[in-house]
């Protein structure tokens, strides 16, 4: 009976068992970048706002303060965007007429809010406090980057596990003065890590990496 | 009937061929219970998804139920919340048995004053300006021009002025009611008295040797500009 089988047939079914193995393989590894890409994580996109708020305008061009806007970051778990009425202690007198600020002239009459679009949003099942974080000497920017210059807002940190936890495991790394936290530009000096060993120290910073403190 | 043995009713109904429910409704009954779970199967992968964005409001949810549009509810009329009786007059109120007070609610330290210097650059500056003298950038940016901290009246005023500035406003200035906290009130005034003693300092009031090194300023070493052209550092 004739071979049904050429010889090469035994290195195409090897090569074909290796190719299975390396094609299961990349599509692994391309599950996993993607989710950790900024096109799973939302990152680097600004969402389309109900009004074009502009950052680099308010904060970064007339120098308005962060907590201007968002006082409660220091106080509460949330830092919360601020109401209609925040926008009209300046918008009564300061560009009334513009098209753009509609939307706040409208909500002003009505009493209806503003519906702002998030961009930042953690999965209801995680539990973040902003206030802590400010007390222990982490900056806005550390998670927010430069917002001073961003026409919209967008998300700069990937926000996943991984990153809550490389912070959480090694503080120092990345904790500033308590004076900075609100300096966009802040960048960790050459001597971060001997700087941030005494903020952990002075600031008693804990290692928070058990699981009950984001999942309660 | 017991739970298991209805679920396993069920599970006789999706999958048992040849068995008792299966024989009297015929082979039909196989293919829609793949149907069946089939949008089952869909659910629970909703389900698994649905963690992320749990049916409960957080701070600043819109809501659909309530009127004004806002999961956040406003206090009900006639009710404090827990720790907010406020009963201290001069704290929160910013007057004694109704009358203007200039004393402080509490002592004012170094601490109290840096406090204040923060929250007056937050709240005040956009107006006010650095050194209170009203031309803050949104003036600049149109906004009515702020009566400047050192004028004869202002520094006259009592502190209960100042506190119902910020509390209810003053003709074209909004209130800074919702924004700052009592206590951060009293420490913005006490940075703004600050400011206006620092543009109405006495050189007499300085320490003796302060006052020495302002009549004798200490002139430059020579060499000192020199040096960074050697480039020798
Ligand atoms: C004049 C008021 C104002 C000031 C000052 C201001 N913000 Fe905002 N901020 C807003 C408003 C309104 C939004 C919502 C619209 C948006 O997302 O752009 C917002 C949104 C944000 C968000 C995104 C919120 C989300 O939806 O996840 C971040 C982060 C933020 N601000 C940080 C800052 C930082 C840091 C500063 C100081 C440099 C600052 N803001 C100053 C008004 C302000
Ligand atoms: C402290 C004063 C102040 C507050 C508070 C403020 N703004 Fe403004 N806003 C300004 C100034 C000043 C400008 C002009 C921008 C510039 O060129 O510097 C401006 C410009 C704008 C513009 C651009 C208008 C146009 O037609 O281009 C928008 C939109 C706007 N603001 C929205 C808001 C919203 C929304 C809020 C509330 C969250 C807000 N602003 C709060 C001072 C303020
Ligand atoms: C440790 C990281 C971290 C720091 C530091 C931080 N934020 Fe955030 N911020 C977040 C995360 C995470 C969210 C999303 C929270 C959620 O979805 O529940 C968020 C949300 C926000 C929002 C949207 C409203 C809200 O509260 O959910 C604003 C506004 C904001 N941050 C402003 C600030 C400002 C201003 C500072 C500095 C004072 C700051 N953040 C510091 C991580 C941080
Ligand atoms: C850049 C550093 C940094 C990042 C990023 C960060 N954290 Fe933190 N976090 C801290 C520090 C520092 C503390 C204070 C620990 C202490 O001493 O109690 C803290 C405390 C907390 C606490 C309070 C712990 C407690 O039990 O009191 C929670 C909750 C928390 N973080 C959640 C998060 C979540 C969720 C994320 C990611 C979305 C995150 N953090 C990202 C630095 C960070
Ligand atoms: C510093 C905060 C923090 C700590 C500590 C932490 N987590 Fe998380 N965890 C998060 C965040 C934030 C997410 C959401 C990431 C995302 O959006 O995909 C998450 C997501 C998860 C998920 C994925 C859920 C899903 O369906 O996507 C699991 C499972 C999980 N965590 C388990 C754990 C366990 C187990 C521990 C303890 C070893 C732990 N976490 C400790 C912040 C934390
Ligand atoms: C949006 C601009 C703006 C901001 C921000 C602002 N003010 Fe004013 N303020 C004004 C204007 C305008 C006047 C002049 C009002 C008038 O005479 O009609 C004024 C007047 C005053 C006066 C003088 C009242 C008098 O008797 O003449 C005091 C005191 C004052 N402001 C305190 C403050 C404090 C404290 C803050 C910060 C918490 C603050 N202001 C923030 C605009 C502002």
């Amino acid at each position: 009976m004739p071979q049904v089988f050429h010889r090469s047939s035994n290195s195409i079914a090897r090569l074909s068992i290796i190719g299975a193995a390396v094609t299961a393989a990349l599509i692994g590894a391309i599950v996993y970048i993607v989710a950790r890409s900024p096109l799973a994580t939302g990152q680097h996109v600004p969402p389309a706002q109900p009004v074009p708020f502009s950052h680099a305008h308010h904060s970064g061009g007339d120098g308005i303060d962060c907590r201007y806007c968002h006082q409660s970051a220091e106080y509460s778990a949330v830092a919360g965007v601020p109401p209609t009425e925040t926008c009209v202690n300046c918008h009564k007198q300061i560009w009334l007429n513009s098209p753009n600020l509609r939307p706040v002239r409208e909500s002003e009459r009505t009493g209806q809010p503003i519906q702002w679009v998030k961009v930042h949003d953690l999965p209801d099942f995680v539990y973040f406090n902003h206030s802590i974080h400010i007390k222990k000497g982490v900056g806005c920017s550390t998670c927010h980057g430069e917002v001073n210059r961003m026409q919209l807002t967008w998300q700069v940190a990937p926000l996943n596990m991984g990153w809550c936890v490389e912070c959480h495991s090694q503080p120092e790394r990345f904790v500033r003065p308590r004076s900075e936290i609100y300096n966009m530009q802040w960048q960790p000096p050459a001597n971060q890590l001997e700087l941030g060993r005494r903020l952990v120290d002075e600031y008693d910073i804990q290692k928070k990496v058990y699981c009950d403190t984001c999942h309660r | 009937m017991s739970i298991r043995s209805r679920s396993y009713d069920l599970w006789l109904k999706l999958f048992g061929t040849g068995q008792r429910d299966a024989r009297q409704t015929g082979g039909g009954l196989n293919r829609l219970a793949v149907g069946v779970l089939a949008v089952a199967l869909l659910f629970v992968s909703a389900c698994a998804s649905n963690h992320r964005d749990q049916p409960y409001y957080e701070a600043q949810d819109p809501s659909a139920f309530f009127p004004d549009g806002k999961a956040d509810r406003p206090l009900p009329p006639n009710t404090v919340p827990q720790g907010q009786l406020r009963l201290d007059e001069h704290l929160y109120q910013g007057t004694s048995n109704g009358r203007p007070v200039n004393t402080f609610p509490f002592p004012v330290t170094a601490q109290v004053l840096q406090r204040g210097q923060q929250q007056y650059n937050a709240h005040c500056v956009p107006c006010h300006g650095f050194a209170g003298n009203g031309d803050g950038m949104i003036v600049r940016r149109g906004y009515s021009r702020p009566t400047s901290y050192h004028d004869e009246r202002l520094r006259n005023e009592s502190l209960s002025h100042y506190y119902d500035v910020i509390v209810n406003g003053y003709g074209a200035m909004p209130s800074y009611a919702d924004q700052v906290y009592p206590r951060d009130r009293w420490a913005i005034i006490a940075y703004i008295r600050a400011l206006q003693l620092s543009q109405n300092a006495n050189v007499r009031d300085l320490p003796a040797e302060d006052q020495e090194l302002l009549n004798h300023p200490p002139t430059p070493a020579a060499g000192d500009e020199g040096e960074g052209e050697e480039g020798g550092h």
